[in-house]
């Protein structure tokens, strides 16, 4: 049974509003620490269980070197890129729910 | 001598004649457009108007201190690959920024940390409390700035003492924002992101050009199991040639991999006590486990507290929404990102080039293989060296100056507004307080020059990391939950921020205080109390790198309290705190923050 439709101000005041604004972004936040994280924590338990394995040369780097020296930083410029595509769309998302309330 | 222009007292003209130009630009422009814009106010209200690509070169000029521009290359060449974790987590520390904090915090429409504080919890209590951390992170963060200076002077003006460099470089940036000068300038900021990234770059990539490329720099020191035969064969292909290293040199096969000297000091300098039977069984045991938490208390320590250093937050309500804040968190990643490429490049080279470095101490070690190391092509073409090393130095100018002036404005507004204006005299004039900024520019930057003195033998980029340490285990948690938990109480937040916060604070003053008694020189004499403290760390190793790296324990530290006293108080949570969780998440096209502001002014008129 849906309620009466509530006036705009009384949906965004709303506990539900809130609560599903703020799950919804942590969410989508969370989601880009975990990638970040998986690799920014797992390149030390790399080079500690496979250390033969990342000295391995590549063009003069060790692979560990490559990784952490040059490829790291355009892994984050792609994480943040998405994450700021999505976050400005999950934004619009809430604008036009607030804007357009269900019927 | 070789420099055809060395006259006046070995002073190398060129270099010389770029740090003059680069000092001058700097203050003439802090100067001017100190002129156009006189309050605080004026500067961040008016600078929300401040474009996405402006505000990300500014916040990039202001980050880059001493530590990213001679720190990063001078320990890169003493500890090899463990110093990579730097300059990564330096820049990628903005992600977390960007995924928690950017957003809601310029929704929210406070300036500072302290403003934040005050404002999430409506208590002016709390205000006070969370303004010494700007006093205390800032301290730690200008020692490096001044040992930088002290070394840059050191190697432009050869024969001038340490100590000389501090005092004039602390005097002359003092002075100017005690005037009025320099008062944190998004436009000033920017340039000096530019002229950093062009000192760093060029001169970098003459070099390459002349002596060989990053990787077959890399490729010329030996990793675990290779044998010279491999290396000729690397080397003949890329054509690499390398100096003979030192006797204080790390070998090649530690230097290159991880675990390497930085993060197995602890444990070696433990099994050096050892009797000389039992050192190799318990390196076996204990080296590799150690130093794996070392680097995790390291990474720590940087992720976390990028996103909470007091004088790069402030720059982030100059954006003129939160999806600008986001843009401009993106920004900034990719220019230092882009600049942190680099200085790593200078170490590896310094170390196959100029290994002379790793004898000298204090001014004269690795700290200053920035500055020295495009000499290395005056002996092929002249003068262009001297060019090339009086653009590093001028880099090196832009980098303490912008660093030490931002940290010192924001130091003095936190000692001369907070703590002056609202807790020693509320009902001083504003003329009263005028002096009172002014006496508070002076007394800091005296501090600042004083600690910067004391620190000559450590590395300018372990003192960052530790104000990163400090900054992790006080500012990002409360940032952090704040923003994401609304059960948080002013109480539950003040105990973790304060016992996180000094607890990372103790432990990286006990940390320098035991490094410092085993300098050499006078300063080992100053701290020679502090000496049984090193004793105790070699029969204790892991107390030690808990100590030297605290962000493992104190960022959890921290945010438990926060949790366990919150519980504790939760009756105290703000009455609105889903008006307030609202204005912070809601997207501002639905105009939350005006109601917000009008219901809080009507609250308060009652």
């Amino acid at each position: 049974m849906p309620p009466p439709t509530p006036p705009e101000k009384d949906q965004v005041h709303s506990e539900e509003f809130l609560r599903t604004l703020m799950r919804r972004q942590l969410c989508l936040s969370v989601s880009c620490a975990a990638t970040f994280l998986v690799v920014l924590l797992g390149l030390p338990l790399l080079n500690y269980f496979a250390p033969e394995f990342m000295a391995n040369r590549v063009a003069g780097f060790t692979l560990t070197w490559l990784i952490l020296g040059v490829l790291f930083f355009p892994f984050v410029w792609i994480i943040s890129w998405l994450f700021i595509r999505r976050s400005i769309a999950l934004e619009e998302d809430e604008v036009q729910s607030v804007n357009q309330p269900k019927r | 001598m070789n420099l055809p222009l060395a006259f006046f007292g070995g002073v190398d003209p060129w270099i010389f004649t770029f740090s003059f130009i680069t000092v001058a630009i700097t203050l003439w422009m802090g100067f001017r457009s100190a002129k156009t814009s006189k309050t605080a106010s004026d500067f961040f209200v008016a600078g929300r108007s401040v474009s996405v690509g402006w505000n990300a070169s500014a916040i990039s000029g202001e980050y880059l201190s001493a530590a990213s521009f001679m720190g990063i290359a001078g320990m890169v060449m003493s500890s090899g690959y463990d110093a990579l974790w730097y300059p990564v987590c330096y820049a990628c520390g903005y992600l977390f920024l960007l995924l928690f904090i950017a957003g809601p915090l310029r929704r929210f429409g406070a300036y500072t940390i302290p403003d934040f504080a005050e404002g999430r919890f409506d208590s002016p209590m709390f205000r006070k409390i969370a303004v010494c951390f700007v006093l205390f992170i800032g301290f730690f963060y200008t020692m490096p700035q001044m040992k930088g200076a002290g070394v840059t002077l050191a190697y432009i003006f050869p024969g001038l003492p340490y100590w000389v460099g501090v005092v004039l470089v602390g005097a002359v940036i003092t002075l100017n924002v005690a005037l009025g000068g320099m008062k944190g300038i998004t436009l000033v900021q920017a340039v000096q992101y530019w002229i950093k990234l062009f000192a760093i770059t060029v001169p970098i990539f003459v070099l390459m050009a002349v002596v060989g490329f990053y990787n077959g720099q890399v490729g010329a020191n030996l990793a675990y199991g290779e044998t010279n035969a491999s290396a000729a064969n690397l080397n003949h292909a890329t054509g690499i040639e390398r100096k003979p290293l030192v006797a204080k040199a790390p070998a090649d096969p530690a230097w290159i991999a991880p675990f390497g000297p930085l993060t197995t000091k602890a444990v070696n300098a433990a099994a050096a006590a050892l009797p000389a039977e039992q050192r190799a069984a318990f390196l076996a045991e204990h080296q590799k486990p150690y130093s794996l938490v070392y680097t995790y208390s390291l990474i720590i320590a940087l992720v976390c507290g990028t996103a909470g250093l007091p004088h790069i937050l402030v720059r982030f309500y100059t954006n003129p929404d939160g999806v600008a804040a986001k843009k401009t968190t993106m920004w900034v990643m990719i220019l230092i990102g882009v600049f942190y490429v680099f200085p790593p490049v200078f170490g590896v080279i310094g170390r196959n080039l100029m290994p002379e470095l790793y004898s000298g101490v204090g001014a004269k070690g690795t700290d200053k293989v920035v500055l020295e190391l495009p000499t290395l092509i005056s002996a092929k073409y002249g003068v262009v060296g001297s060019i090339l090393s009086g653009i590093t130095c001028a880099g090196a100018f832009a980098a303490f100056m912008s660093t030490f002036s931002g940290l010192l404005v924001s130091m003095t507004g936190a000692l001369a507004h907070d703590v002056y204006g609202r807790m020693l005299r509320p009902k001083s004039s504003s003329a009263e307080r005028m002096v009172a900024f002014k006496l508070a520019a002076i007394l800091i930057g005296g501090v600042a020059v004083t600690l910067g003195c004391f620190v000559e033998p450590l590395e300018i980029n372990f003192m960052v990391g530790q104000a990163f340490a400090i900054a992790a285990a006080s500012y990002f948690p409360l940032l952090f939950m704040s923003v994401w938990w609304r059960g948080m109480t002013m109480k539950g937040a003040a105990t973790g921020m304060l016992t996180g916060g000094l607890c990372a604070l103790g432990a990286a003053a006990l940390t320098n205080l035991g490094t410092l008694a085993l300098d050499k020189g006078p300063m080992g004499k100053i701290f020679a109390g502090f000496a049984p403290l090193n004793g105790y760390w070699a029969e204790h190793p892991l107390l030690r790198i808990l100590c030297e790296q605290p962000a493992i324990w104190s960022v959890p530290l921290a945010i438990t309290l926060m949790i366990v006293v919150s519980k504790a108080t939760s009756a105290q949570v703000p009455a609105d705190i889903r008006m307030k969780m609202l204005v912070l998440h809601a997207p501002e096209k639905l105009g939350l923050k005006q109601e917000y502001i009008q219901d809080h002014q009507a609250g308060a008129g009652h």
